[in-house]
């Protein structure tokens, strides 16, 4: 057994000194300014015009989708709804770095990974309406997405709770062998849960191929970041850990790009997890059950909007030549009908069979399960106009 | 065949495990080089190496957050929480996140490869942290299995089919009953089914239930109940959750008559669970109360642990309080 010396690395001083936070000052990558002008052209990243393209039309798209959705939960028509306005740039760029073969693990503000994924709006509607076509059958609120063939790992209300869940998802990736690693997004907020010294520790020690994404917009539903955290954000916290660690504009697409194509490669190469901060600003309220006005000023967000990334991108395009109003303009008219026609279908499609309520509990319903669906399915039977959803059609 | 104690059992059932199937990762506090606190994971790590079975840093919320990923991911964790006592900073990991993942992603994800292995339980002088009970609480978690042995064979079949069970399970060891639990357990690759209860001995008067350590426990005031002309039928019920109904209201039926027995304090207790479902189920063949004999409603004590414990005296006492209803 070799001996130890865990003292090694420690230099000794003979001066009583406090350290402050703030002796190590983590810069913000920013390619792209708010002009869309490149800051640096040697550090921009290579994009080719279909992926700049996808990137354009997919920030976009995600849009369009938020303001209608929010709308159709002002109406009543669906239960919820939680939009990314002003985070396209931070969601898209960094899942358009990855290979499709890298597991997603996220949050509940990463449709725009999801989307880029190639998430169809059928099936974003069909989970938002809990509908039997929903791959979730109908089960968790709106927003909680999750599709296997995507790899995109089932979202859960639990804050947090995907971070060592990512390092554990990277760790078997690795054993496996296939040259695959884990995103892992999350807010600033959720930083603050123990979940997050955990996974991040245990990837650090462990040596899980996973990169940590955190969107530090600055609010937690109402709380600012004054009363989040002290240190200097969350990459601070990632050098602790003994993580390599990058800070970028959140609403720059080629900072965020970059940042995001490093960390992959880096983490393949030497299996380690790396984490990227992105500063960017939650124009949305946090959910639909939230009213922002509460607790910040419309010129606070109006200043935010001066730095909207989906108008950033379209000039960048713009100096590149690959900008075409009039594509762009059809293309969010096709998409609006297309949402709006997909609002209409989903909500007309019925729940699941009421059987479904204790299918996937386990793999098979045991005793106690069964027993309780045979009294549910009576009970429904005697007072059928009571369940509408499911007296009807209860096989 | 060969004489095993309850330690080894589970140490040979991991071996099985991890030859069996390279998926299987054993990690936890201690477990890797060290090969445990209690010794379980000895020779593992030299054996499988250093990536499939490993130590993790102090923090058991990582512990059950990692293996889910990795469960998730399709390998097969078998995760250890050094002390069940200690499990309670995974909870939220556990009944959120472990046992939901299959029902909230529709079925196209599932945490089902996972297994936890704690050791649980008093008589070992543990003080209010190395001694609880905790099954009750997970008892109330739809989605999870609970199994709990009493003897080596028990363990090494009940553990082998824990990990190879597809949905995830809380495997809890008697640690009184580590190195003083000590029989046969046969060399083959063996599963014992989980669900399913186990007669211990059969009887006509009374029906006796506990499991883990507590059933030699019952078994003993059998032993003194047979004395003054009792005839008790002992059952291990092995299975926390899903439980075994069958077998149990069978018993009761015929004896009409049932005394439950567990360390954990009383309310709240899986015993509450039980009798209340017997109480339905055999309404009209109870001839008596049915009897609990359970830990007291206290943190686990130190100095009066003897006299916190539902020992064999108390269930004796139980047993003919419960023939003279």
């Amino acid at each position: 057994m070799q001996d130890r010396n865990h003292l090694s690395d420690v230099q000794p001083t003979n001066s009583v000194c406090l350290i402050e936070n703030g002796l190590i000052e983590i810069p913000m990558l920013q390619l792209l300014d708010e002009n869309g002008h490149e800051t640096n052209k040697e550090q921009s990243p290579e994009i080719d015009e279909a992926t700049a393209k996808r990137i354009a039309a997919t920030m976009q798209y995600i849009r369009l989708l938020d303001e209608r959705m929010v709308g159709a939960q002002r109406q009543g028509r669906i239960s919820f709804y939680l939009a990314c306005t002003g985070e396209e740039a931070s969601t898209v760029a960094s899942a358009a770095a990855l290979s499709s073969d890298d597991m997603i693990m996220s949050q509940y503000r990463e449709q725009g990974a999801l989307a880029y994924r190639g998430y169809t709006t059928e099936q974003f509607m069909n989970q938002m309406f809990s509908n039997e076509l929903d791959p979730n059958k109908g089960r968790q609120m709106p927003i909680h997405y999750g599709d296997k063939t995507l790899n995109f790992m089932t979202i859960s209300s639990p804050l947090g709770t995907q971070i060592p869940q990512a390092a554990g998802y990277a760790y078997g990736q690795k054993m496996s062998g296939k040259p695959a690693l884990t995103i892992c997004y999350f807010g600033e907020g959720a930083a603050s849960e123990g979940d997050f010294h955990a996974g991040v520790n245990m990837a650090a020690v462990l040596n899980c191929p996973v990169i940590f994404f955190c969107r530090n917009n600055g609010y937690a539903i109402s709380t600012p970041v004054e009363e989040q955290f002290k240190g200097d954000g969350i990459a601070s916290r990632g050098i602790g850990y003994g993580v390599k660690t990058i800070r970028v504009d959140g609403n720059d697409v080629l900072a965020v790009f970059a940042a995001t194509k490093k960390a992959r490669e880096v983490a393949l190469a030497h299996n380690c997890p790396v984490l990227i901060e992105a500063m960017t600003y939650r124009l949305a309220a946090h959910s639909t059950s939230d009213d922002p006005s509460g607790y910040r000023s419309k010129s606070e967000e109006e200043k935010w909007h001066a730095k909207d990334p989906v108008e950033r991108f379209n000039k960048w395009l713009d100096g590149k030549g690959w900008f075409d109003k009039k594509a762009t303009d059809a293309y969010l008219e096709k998409s609006r009908a297309e949402i709006l026609a997909a609002v209409k279908k989903a909500e007309k499609v019925p729940v699941a069979y009421i059987d479904d309520i204790v299918e996937d509990v386990y793999d098979t319903p045991p005793w106690h399960l069964k027993k309780q669906l045979v009294e549910l399915k009576a009970h429904i039977a005697k007072y059928p106009e009571h369940y509408p959803k499911t007296s009807g059609r209860v096989k | 065949m060969a004489q095993m104690n309850l330690l080894q059992a589970i140490n040979n059932a991991l071996i099985t495990a991890m030859t069996d199937d390279e998926k299987v990762m054993v990690f936890g506090e201690d477990v890797g080089h060290f090969g445990g606190v209690f010794r379980a994971t000895s020779n593992l790590q030299e054996k499988f190496g250093k990536g499939r079975c490993f130590n993790t840093p102090l923090t058991e919320q990582g512990i059950i957050g990692f293996a889910n990923g990795l469960a998730s991911q399709g390998s097969v964790p078998v995760a250890e929480i050094q002390f069940s006592d200690y499990i309670f900073p995974a909870f939220d990991q556990i009944v959120n996140e472990t046992a939901k993942w299959r029902y909230r992603s529709g079925g196209q994800f599932t945490c089902g490869t996972l297994t936890i292995r704690t050791p649980y339980g008093g008589g070992i002088a543990g003080g209010l942290y190395h001694s609880q009970s905790p099954e009750a609480f997970f008892a109330h978690i739809p989605g999870m299995k609970v199994v709990i042995p009493r003897n080596p064979r028990q363990a090494k079949g009940l553990l082998l089919a824990s990990i190879r069970d597809d949905n995830p399970v809380l495997f809890m060891e008697p640690k009184k009953l580590y190195r003083a639990s000590v029989g046969d357990v046969p060399d083959t690759d063996y599963e014992l089914p989980l669900g399913k209860a186990d007669m211990v001995k059969e009887g006509t008067d009374i029906t006796l239930l506990a499991w883990g350590a507590q059933v030699e426990i019952i078994e003993k005031a059998a032993a003194m109940a047979q004395e003054i002309g009792v005839s008790c039928e002992v059952i291990d019920l092995q299975s926390i959750l899903p439980w075994d109904v069958e077998t149990i209201c069978g018993s009761v039926c015929k004896t009409g008559r049932l005394l439950i027995n567990h360390e954990a304090p009383l309310t709240g207790g899986f015993a509450s669970e039980i009798a209340a479902t017997v109480q339905e189920r055999c309404f009209l063949y109870l001839e008596s109360p049915i009897a609990r004999v359970c830990g007291l409603d206290t943190p686990f004590p130190l100095a009066h642990e003897k006299e916190y414990m539902p020992d064999h005296l108390k269930t004796f006492e139980a047993i003919k309080r419960t023939m003279d209803y």
